[in-house]
């Protein structure tokens, strides 16, 4: 199927689907529908969900109807860091949001947490561009023994950890840690934005 | 049913009293769930947000505000050509990992809602505050702290070689207004004396110290390269009035001056600061730890010092250059009991330190912008922040805070010039989450309910008035490119332009 003139987005989309999807030939209208959350069998409940990595954006509470959906041209495809995983070889990772509801997404060895939550249009910033200086990437590993298998931060990133609100025992920012084998099934929680904000808070 | 609210000033105290029943510290006169005469509005309802001031928090609200209310229409005013405020011009140039959020605010200013307005101060002198208010639905003010804090000291204003920290950094980050600061840098005594112990005073220091060669591969403008690089600067001391503990100095920058090659760190006097530092907080005890662990070795050929304890009573010249300062003197101050140290007096006992070059870097403080005053917004001049509750700009009665409608603000101007990107960050999501639900909760914003609101088409025609041209994002891309091709001739990664008439003959 030719791509369609004028419509460099659905081109792009084309080259995404043939490139990793799809296989030649197939059409592009048939095959790449909206795909649907498979429902772990692991983790049930209403929130839970799981996400293979580029295969679908979780549909965030502030997304509810009283907001209109954002068009947005960058989309997590254009973020392009994350790998697809192998198939046999997807490593999951659970994110539970500050309102309390949980996303899994199975994600490639090597990829870090900033990028797969910014990829999954998940509410979390990387006002450095994940270069380790800053602290909005904060996140809050909720199993202390998971937190003792991830590599100690350095230096840079406990500077950066000193600075960020609601510091905990194992907290990481999220930039710095990156998918492995014997993280499989990593779960963090993304911190509560504070409010109530005084001048005193920043002393 | 249209019901339209009174203005809350114009609310009898009766009506108010009613409601201390809620928070007592904050009523929200514009909002009670569940009152029935507020109505809700559609997500789609026209909404126009004014916002003053292209920094950080100025930004960061845009985006919170177009990701939970596409539709809102967003007009950005700014004073200089150019947009970022202190992203641009006060984030050092030796750390540009910290500018990266310029391309979230680029991704912004180019979303199909978003006009922005540069080149246009808002004031008496240029387009008056009170021609924004008809316009739009929302302002939000976010324009900084422009003017720094002063000591008012004898000899201050008078001796030359007293510069303000912040015109320092304006001056070799290419600010326009501080483009003839010309500081002296090749007095033959070699030291620096930068009072005050914040980041900005580390910053300061670390550019004094840091070699030339270095900063030349940064955007540090090239008149101030040629300046740095004749500089006699040898020594420079950090002076602060409290203890290490109460220094607010954040540990990547002191880690950073630790690190700088050929600087030595004189150590801090065991009998100064904490040796043990197992009982502290994290932070505090990581920071205690790097200053206690120091440089490898001192002195070096360049060396920096912090000196706690000291507040500077005077600025002295010899007598044989009255013009120019040749000495500070300091008086010696102990910590208050029972205050943890937060509080200094002074001991009666003094002493003289010699430097012919002196930074004040004891803060910065906002200022109303004129005509906003008028328009009902109340300003702290004692703390210089606008007075607001959580973002929402309150006028303070004895009953509580009463909601000025249609006016937010965020940033330095809301809670006083202190904090990282990341904690502006939040602020300015704070204050988007704010404007956002208010406005979808139906509470009264300026105008009626139902208004529409022109905005830029309509400010437009008043501000072809001022003479000033208006600098859209199309002619900040065309500065922009213009400052990294200068810049790529000399292999830096932007050149900027120090004056706005170089800036305005691009546009």
């Amino acid at each position: 199927m030719p791509p369609p003139r004028g419509s460099s987005i659905l081109r792009n989309l084309q080259s995404q689907c043939s490139n990793r999807l799809f296989h030649a030939g197939d059409s592009i209208v048939t095959r790449c529908p909206r795909p649907i959350p498979t429902r772990s069998p692991v983790q049930p409940g209403a929130h839970n969900r799981t996400f293979t990595t580029r295969t679908l954006r979780p549909r965030l509470p502030f997304q509810s109807s009283i907001y209109l959906r954002q068009f947005s041209t960058t989309s997590y495809l254009s973020h392009g860091h994350l790998t697809h995983p192998k198939p046999g070889e997807e490593l999951k990772v659970t994110f539970v949001t500050k309102e309390g509801n949980e996303f899994t997404f199975e994600v490639a060895e090597g990829d870090n947490l900033l990028d797969i939550g910014q990829a999954h249009d998940l509410e979390m910033e990387g006002a450095c561009g994940g270069s380790c200086a800053c602290s909005t990437c904060h996140v809050i590993v909720e199993d202390q023994e998971m937190y003792d298998l991830l590599e100690e931060p350095d230096d840079d990133e406990n500077d950066m950890l000193d600075l960020a609100f609601g510091l905990t025992e194992t907290s990481r920012l999220g930039c710095q840690v990156k998918m492995k084998k014997d993280i499989d099934g990593l779960k963090v929680k993304l911190p509560a934005m504070t409010r109530n904000l005084q001048a005193s808070d920043f002393k | 049913m249209k019901y339209i609210l009174r203005h809350p000033l114009t609310r009898s105290a009766a009506w108010r009293s009613q409601r201390t029943s809620c928070n007592p510290r904050f009523i929200n006169t514009l909002h009670q769930p569940g009152d029935p005469k507020v109505a809700s509005r559609r997500a789609d309802a026209p909404f126009r947000l004014a916002i003053i001031g292209s920094g950080p928090s100025g930004f960061y609200t845009a985006y919170r505000v177009q990701s939970k209310l596409p539709t809102a229409r967003i007009d950005m005013y700014e004073a200089l050509p150019v947009p970022f405020g202190l992203v641009r011009f006060g984030v050092a140039p030796d750390h540009p990992e910290v500018k990266f959020c310029i391309n979230k605010f680029d991704e912004v200013a180019r979303h199909p809602n978003f006009t922005y307005i540069g080149n246009t101060p808002i004031g008496s002198e240029s387009l008056p505050f009170s021609s924004l208010l008809p316009n739009y639905n929302a302002i939000l003010l976010s324009y900084g702290a422009s003017k720094d804090k002063t000591l008012n000291l004898p000899g201050e204003s008078i001796l030359s070689g007293i510069h303000s920290a912040r015109a320092f950094v304006g001056w070799y980050n290419g600010l326009p207004e501080h483009r003839n600061l010309n500081p002296d840098l090749e007095r033959s005594d070699g030291k620096a004396v930068v009072i005050g112990q914040g980041n900005v005073a580390l910053d300061v220091a670390r550019i004094l110290l840091t070699g030339v060669d270095e900063l030349r591969k940064t955007d540090i403008t090239e008149y101030a390269l040629e300046a740095l690089s004749g500089s006699k600067i040898k020594e420079v001391e950090v002076v602060g009035r409290r203890g290490p503990l109460q220094a607010a100095f954040t540990i990547k920058e002191v880690r950073e001056l630790m690190t700088l090659p050929s600087v030595g760190f004189e150590p801090v006097p065991p009998s100064i600061i904490p040796q043990d530092t197992s009982t502290l907080p994290r932070a505090k005890k990581r920071l205690m730890d790097t200053i206690n662990k120091g440089t490898k070795s001192y002195p070096l050929e360049k060396n920096w010092k912090l000196s706690f304890f000291s507040s500077p009573t005077a600025f002295l010249s010899s007598s044989s250059n009255p013009g120019q300062l040749s000495h500070i003197r300091f008086e010696k101050t102990a910590p208050v009991e029972g205050t943890n140290g937060d509080k200094v007096v002074g001991t009666g006992e003094h002493k003289d330190v010699y430097a012919s070059l002196a930074f004040r870097s004891i803060g910065y403080k906002s200022e109303p912008i004129s005509g906003m005053i008028e328009a009902g917004i109340p300003f702290d001049e004692k703390k210089g922040v606008v007075c607001n509750t959580l973002g929402r700009v309150a006028r303070p009665t004895p009953e509580g805070d009463i909601q000025v409608p249609g006016m937010y603000t965020t940033g330095w101007v809301r809670r006083g010039p202190t904090g990282i990107i990341a904690s502006t960050m939040m602020d300015a999501f704070d204050a988007g989450d704010n404007i956002v639900n208010d406005w979808l909760s139906g509470v009264e914003f300026l105008g009626e309910q139902g208004d529409v609101r022109m905005g830029w088409e309509a400010v437009k025609r008043e501000h072809s008035n001022i003479g000033l041209k208006a600098v859209h994002w199309s002619d900040w891309d065309k500065i922009d490119k213009a400052e990294k091709e200068r810049g790529k001739k000399i292999g830096k990664e932007r050149e900027k332009f120090g004056t706005e008439e170089e800036m305005m003959a691009i546009v």
